[in-house]
């Protein structure tokens, strides 16, 4: 049974019965409107639970981002193939340029990301790219578009070991909508892709919704729920849930539901309970303060000095538009030095790459 | 703080002796800096330090810059996910630098952080033939302990309970069979929550702990290894005075027949 199946089989559930049963009932619980005296007591278990699995160390990385051209039509993305923005890819000197600026600022972990698009950042081109950043990373960790098996397994061979994948919406009606065409409106194959890559041998798979395209409490379940699969599946494998909040971009999308601050909390806290190994990753679209605020909640991996430019780090690019506006905007020291004031480690390296 | 009870008994171990029976792993305390106020206050000298967080590269993220001179560096392999993983990055912290005491880590459960025996062995057998002083973190299993030994293992390292879980040595059956078996130093790491956790271990006769999380984490990490480290002493002499007698009824120090004068 594949998590779709499991998927289906709970959607059906919580619409026809509006509730859930055995162990689920209490993620369900957990997910369910809050006093405030409960949210804190769900804060103090989801605090120590942090604690006792991680310790005091949150791990920094930042995003590079290698190309913004795109087949997909997301509404919600600064980089839709209808969106207006020139269109680049970074040249392999850039991304030798772009390593440079990051590694000196003693990240060792780092994400590259490219737009939905096969032909202009083909796997011979991340390849290529992966190649040239072995050199000043300890972690390579890629956020594309969503890869075959082997595909997965060549850019571990390669000296990839992590992947971001975000399903954006577990709601599958609302997934055709918000993804009216190219390569990404496959659900399917988009819901898998976490499962192939930790089948491929990544170390690290994270997943998430973007928050902000359907009713939160029943896309945080599902999140849940698919990486508890595949934790339970991929027993060597790191899962980690990222709660990214849709941002403002350029192309003016307004989402659907809101989701306040409060509500990020509770499905921090959810998951942290839920889940108590499960990493949990908080991006520079949230606030400096809300960010600060987050981190004894159960945050176990923090992005720092980020641009979501395209060669946002080097002259060329700069001023160009990003994927999205980030709200975090402290470079990687000013973070490490709030980080130890609220007596946290930042930890700039957690692997040793090949 | 030392006494001639310490200068006696000291722990030879690797081919080392080693003045303090309480190790100290590394991976979450809050601030680098308070690793080296733990070891001083302890008097603790073995460190374990992964690999993956060494970055020798850095001017000032090296973790280790922060661990006094005179203490004995034994690298981990953490995140190694098998015996492959586990050798590559020893055979990396042996050419960075970082000595040739190795703890091996091997886990494929990200849930429970359960180490894998057979990878492990594979990996003890694999780095004692490089000379490698290899120190296995392993579930507490007579047979794969004795296999590690019979490999050349310096020591055998079983869990109490699982790491990070300050659950305390739930393991002291299976942790005492091996202190009676197992010819090499028995050292329990993993688990240990309270001092007396510690304690008891050492009462066993195991040869020392490895702490982390219980200090790491705790309000005032400094007092709580200093804590730590008069258990392990505590502990220690009560194993080297041997227990005294255990029995099911309490036995009064007034005797119950005791108004009986013998005519």
């Amino acid at each position: 049974m594949g998590f779709y199946d499991i998927y289906k089989e709970h959607e059906q559930r919580l619409s026809s019965e509006g509730r859930e049963t055995d162990r689920y009932k209490k993620l369900y619980d957990l997910l369910s409107p809050q006093t405030p005296a409960s949210l804190e007591r769900m804060a103090e278990k989801a605090h120590a639970l942090t604690l006792q699995h991680f310790g005091r160390a949150v791990q920094l990385y930042t995003p590079l981002y290698l190309s913004n051209y795109c087949d997909n039509a997301c509404v919600y993305c600064g980089f839709n193939r209808n969106a207006d923005i020139p269109r680049r890819k970074l040249t392999l000197g850039e991304v030798e340029e772009e390593a440079r600026v990051i590694s000196s600022t003693g990240l060792r972990h780092v994400l590259i990301l490219t737009g939905g698009s096969r032909e202009e950042s083909p796997l011979s081109y991340i390849t290529e790219c992966v190649r040239v950043l072995n050199g000043y990373f300890s972690s390579i960790s890629i956020e594309v578009y969503e890869l075959t098996e082997e595909e997965y397994a060549h850019l571990v061979s390669e000296g990839v070991d992590g992947v971001t994948i975000y399903q954006e919406v577990y709601n599958e009606e609302i997934y055709g909508r918000v993804h009216p065409s190219g390569p990404k409106s496959d659900y399917r194959f988009r819901l898998d892709a976490p499962e192939r890559a930790a089948r491929a041998g990544m170390r690290c798979v994270n997943i998430g919704a973007l928050l902000g395209l359907a009713p939160w409490r029943r896309e945080a379940f599902f999140t849940a729920l698919h990486a508890e699969y595949l934790q339970d599946h991929f027993t060597d494998t790191e899962i980690s849930v990222s709660v990214p909040r849709i941002r403002p971009q350029n192309t003016g999308f307004k989402p659907a539901c809101s989701v306040s601050d409060r509500n990020i909390v509770q499905m921090m806290l959810a998951l942290r309970i839920f889940l108590p190994r499960v990493g949990i990753t908080l991006s520079t679209r949230e606030s400096a303060s809300l960010r600060e605020n987050l981190l004894p909640l159960g945050v176990t991996r923090m992005s720092a000095g980020s641009t979501t430019t395209v060669g946002g780090r080097i002259a060329s690019g700069s001023g160009e538009p990003g994927q999205f506006e980030i709200s975090d905007t402290r470079d990687v020291k000013h973070i490490r030095e709030v980080l130890a004031e609220k007596g946290y480690q930042a930890v700039l390296k957690d692997w040793v790459g090949a | 703080m030392e006494d001639h009870a310490d200068v006696q008994d000291r722990l030879e171990i690797g081919g080392m002796t080693v003045s303090s029976r309480l190790f100290i792993g590394t991976g979450k305390f809050p601030r680098k800096p308070v690793i080296r106020e733990v070891l001083e206050a302890s008097g603790a000298t073995v460190v374990t330090v992964a690999m993956r967080r060494v970055d020798i590269s850095s001017k000032d993220e090296n973790v280790l810059d922060h661990i006094p001179e005179g203490c004995i560096l034994m690298t981990n392999t953490s995140g190694a996910r098998n015996a492959d993983e586990a050798i590559r990055i020893a055979r990396l912290a042996k050419a960075s630098g970082c000595g040739n005491w190795i703890k091996i880590e091997v886990i494929n459960d990200n849930k429970y952080l359960l180490p894998d025996n057979a990878e492990t062995l594979r990996t003890v057998e694999a780095l004692t033939g490089e000379g490698f002083t290899v120190f296995p973190y392993m579930s507490p299993d007579l047979a794969a302990a004795r296999r590690m030994a019979e490999a050349g293992a310096a020591a055998v390292m079983p869990l109490g309970s699982p790491i990070g879980s300050n659950r305390g040595l739930k393991t002291e059956e299976m942790v005492r069979i091996m202190v009676d078996e197992i010819k090499v130093p028995v050292i329990v790491d993993a688990g240990l929550g309270a001092p007396s956790d510690a304690a008891r271990c050492m009462e066993l006769g195991c040869a020392a702990v490895l702490v982390n999380t219980a200090i790491a984490t705790s309000a005032d990490p400094v007092s709580t290894a200093r804590a730590f480290s008069l258990a392990v002493k505590a502990g220690r002499m009560a194993y080297l005075s041997g227990p005294g007698e255990e029995t099911g009824l309490a036995s009064a120090s007034s005797p119950l027949t005791g108004f009986l004068r013998d005519e």
